[in-house]
């Protein structure tokens, strides 16, 4: 309780503070720079690996579908280059190349047409019912009437089902034909399907239209169309190769897009995947870091704190304990030099002092003779001498209190028990302690030796204590506790008050003849002094220990005399 | 309370004796002397004044006193020795010791070698007189 009452102390919270704050910062500046360094080093090298990872995957997936592609065209080509417009308009040959295409390829190919100049599909072969279909308005024929090769945007067309054609334009007889191919949309989704990465990453094309050229999960996406003008714009840069977006979308996730250009940049293959889950290996190490990080902050903190506190408090008792020591210190010496000096002052105006009262004596004496009963300022002049004398009469006491501070010898010393003594001068005090509200309590080691000393400076000397004491304590009332007890080759005498104590500069001062805290006229300043030339004088020692607001300790060692104590023991 | 002792003094004396006291009175402190003198002569003591030891005892060769009061502290001559000196002079005259506070271990040593008492200085009027008066009675009885 005393410890914490002592560290709320201002000062000592201020210093618990900027340990606390220093620690704190030493500690924190090179973990904070080497995690900010890591984590920096480590999210930018695991993007590029990300990164890299997914261009890599989507590289791989745009040169198998363009490889799909141009092996289909190439299918279509080499029917077109081997057979000529005529061969190829009969309906069975035609039904018996896709059966032979459709068992080297599967389900890919869904049919075949031969349409000639005019958009009228001449022959066909699959699943429809599309012979005589007229193509003429198609927006595919138009095109794939504009160059050799053409590869259709996924359309519904007249079967009513996406798909998309793959065809081949030749001349015969002066005159252009197409041989055109339906490919599977399922067969062809698959491949994009195939890229997944993740759990959220999944694949999808567009054409320059933006419009999907692939299946869509369900929810997946709903409308990136726009987001696309960043891949063309790339494109439009770049040209060639993988670009890589990172977007936020609608409902405010982050997600990377991945895109590389299929068909002579026509489609746009993009791959998107959650950066949650592309970089969640990433967020498991910020999140373990940050946990790690917040932990050894906590730690930092609070030991930087408890260890600061407990410094602060190694300090305060060490400055406790050197106030203490300070206070005890008495500098006989000085207080010697005090005193001798005093002492040849008093000596000094002694005769001066007794000669002037004994002057107003003789003033007084004359004022008796008949020729000044008269005198009509008679009883001003008495006054006036009677002050003199008065005065007089103080200059004699101080000078007294001086030479009794000074003096090397004197009184007779008997055997004193210290314990009746006390008794005595507390019984003296009772009344004036009573008046004060001061209690005062007595804790008297019994069968004490008998010390040699003079019964009547040691009663001095403790009543001055126990008067001084009282003083103190005169406004609030307050306990003084005497205690005596053997202390080696001393008798101790220990008496504490808890009044108010001693402020740090007057403490050092306070055996100092003529230093009072009491007003003028109140105190001579000299009973401290006589108090420790009294008891300087039979070899024994006092000092005092004082803590501000919690009281002041006088404690007096009396020295036993070796053979006395022997005796009385 | 002085004027009491005031009341009490003289009437006392008047009977014991019938000449007046006659006392030397040594101290190196002139305006001391001088006014006490004066203040002893108004209350009928016949008082000699000597301002060092030397003189006290050159003036004790030619007259005879009661009483002497002899300060302790002078510059030319100790206290003690001059009491001494007296002793010898004079064995019946009674000395009474003044001393500074502060120094009594001197007067009692003094008083080891047959002085009357001592005081204190600067001491009451009243209270020398009371001792000078005891001094001399006690010497009137031996």
């Amino acid at each position: 309780m005393n410890k914490n009452k002592r560290l709320k102390n201002p000062y000592y919270q201020s210093l618990i503070r900027k340990m606390a704050l220093i620690v704190i910062i030493v500690s924190f500046t090179p973990l904070v720079m080497a995690s900010c360094l890591i984590l920096d080093y480590f999210h930018s090298s695991y993007h590029e690996k990300v990164y890299a990872h997914l261009g890599e995957l989507v590289q791989k997936h745009q040169q198998n579908i363009d490889g799909f592609l141009t092996e289909r065209l190439s299918n279509i080509r080499f029917l077109a280059n081997s057979y000529d417009f005529e061969e190829l308009s009969d309906e069975s040959f035609l039904q018996n190349k896709l059966t032979v295409l459709q068992q080297d390829y599967g389900t890919v190919f869904e049919d075949l047409g031969v349409v000639n100049e005019k958009g009228l599909q001449v022959a066909y072969a699959g699943p429809f019912k599309l012979e005589k279909a007229e193509y003429s308005k198609a927006d595919w024929f138009k095109k794939a009437m504009n160059s050799r090769y053409f590869i259709s945007d996924v359309f519904m067309g007249l079967r009513g089902q996406p798909h998309f054609i793959v065809s081949v334009k030749s001349k015969w007889q002066g005159e252009w034909w197409i041989l055109r191919a339906t490919i599977n949309f399922l067969e062809f989704n698959s491949l994009v399907e195939n890229l997944r990465i993740g759990k959220t990453g999944f694949a999808f094309i567009l054409n320059r239209e933006k419009e999907f050229q692939t299946k869509l999960l369900i929810g997946s996406i709903s409308d990136k169309k726009h987001y696309m003008d960043h891949f063309f714009e790339a494109a439009k840069v770049g040209n060639k190769g993988i670009h890589i977006v990172e977007k936020k979308d609608e409902f405010g996730n982050m997600k990377i897009y991945v895109g590389a250009f299929l068909k002579n940049n026509e489609w746009l293959l993009v791959c998107q995947q959650n950066t949650t889950d592309a970089f969640f290996d990433l967020n498991r190490v910020r999140k373990i870091g940050a946990v790690i990080f917040l932990l050894g902050g906590l730690g930092i903190i609070s030991t930087a704190y408890l260890m600061s506190r407990r410094m602060v408090n190694r300090i305060a008792t060490a400055d406790k304990e050197k106030e203490m020591m300070n206070q005890q210190v008495i500098e006989t010496g000085k207080l010697a030099t005090i005193g001798e000096l005093a002492a040849g002052i008093a000596h000094e105006i002694n005769n001066p002092v007794a000669i002037m009262v004994e002057e107003a004596g003789w003033i007084e004496d004359l004022l008796e003779e008949e020729e000044f009963k008269e005198g009509e300022n008679l009883n001003e002049f008495k006054r006036a001498l009677k002050q003199i004398h008065t005065q007089g009469g103080r200059c004699k006491e101080i000078t007294f209190k001086l030479l009794s501070f000074a003096r090397k010898t004197d009184s007779r010393a008997e055997d004193v028990q210290v314990n009746d003594l006390i008794e005595e001068v507390v019984a003296l005090s009772a009344q004036r302690a009573r008046y004060g509200k001061v209690l005062i309590n007595e804790n008297l080691e019994k069968d004490l030796p008998f010390i040699n000393i003079s019964q009547s400076e040691m009663q001095q000397v403790f009543l001055n204590l126990i008067n001084n004491a009282c003083d103190a304590m005169e406004k609030k009332g307050g306990t003084i506790e005497i205690k005596t007890q053997l202390a080696g080759d001393y008798v101790e005498v220990e008496i504490a008050d808890n009044g108010p104590g001693i402020a740090k500069a007057n403490l050092a001062r306070i055996f100092d003849p003529f230093f009072t805290t009491k007003p003028v006229g109140k105190g001579t300043g000299l009973g401290l002094s006589i108090c420790y030339g009294i008891i300087n004088k039979i070899g024994g020692k006092i000092d005092v220990r004082s803590v501000l607001d919690v009281g002041t300790t006088f404690r007096i060692l009396l020295p036993l005399k070796k053979e006395k104590a022997q005796h009385t023991l | 309370m002085s004027e009491k002792k005031n009341d009490r003094t003289p009437p006392e004396a008047e009977p014991l004796r019938a000449e007046r006291i006659k006392l030397l009175i040594v101290d190196d402190e002139v305006g001391y002397v001088n006014v006490l003198s004066n203040r002893l002569r108004k209350r009928n003591v016949d008082v000699t004044k000597s301002f060092s030891g030397t003189e006290g005892i050159q003036v004790l060769r030619r007259h005879d006193f009661d009483v002497a009061v002899l300060d302790l502290k002078m510059e030319d001559m100790d206290g003690i020795e001059v009491l001494k000196i007296f002793k010898k002079m004079d064995p019946e005259m009674a000395v009474i010791m003044l001393t500074g506070h502060g120094s009594e271990m001197a007067a009692k040593e003094g008083i080891e070698y047959g002085a009357f008492d001592y005081l204190l200085k600067p001491c009451e009027l009243e209270e020398l007189l009371a001792k000078i008066k005891e001094a001399c009675q006690k010497k009137i009885k031996i």
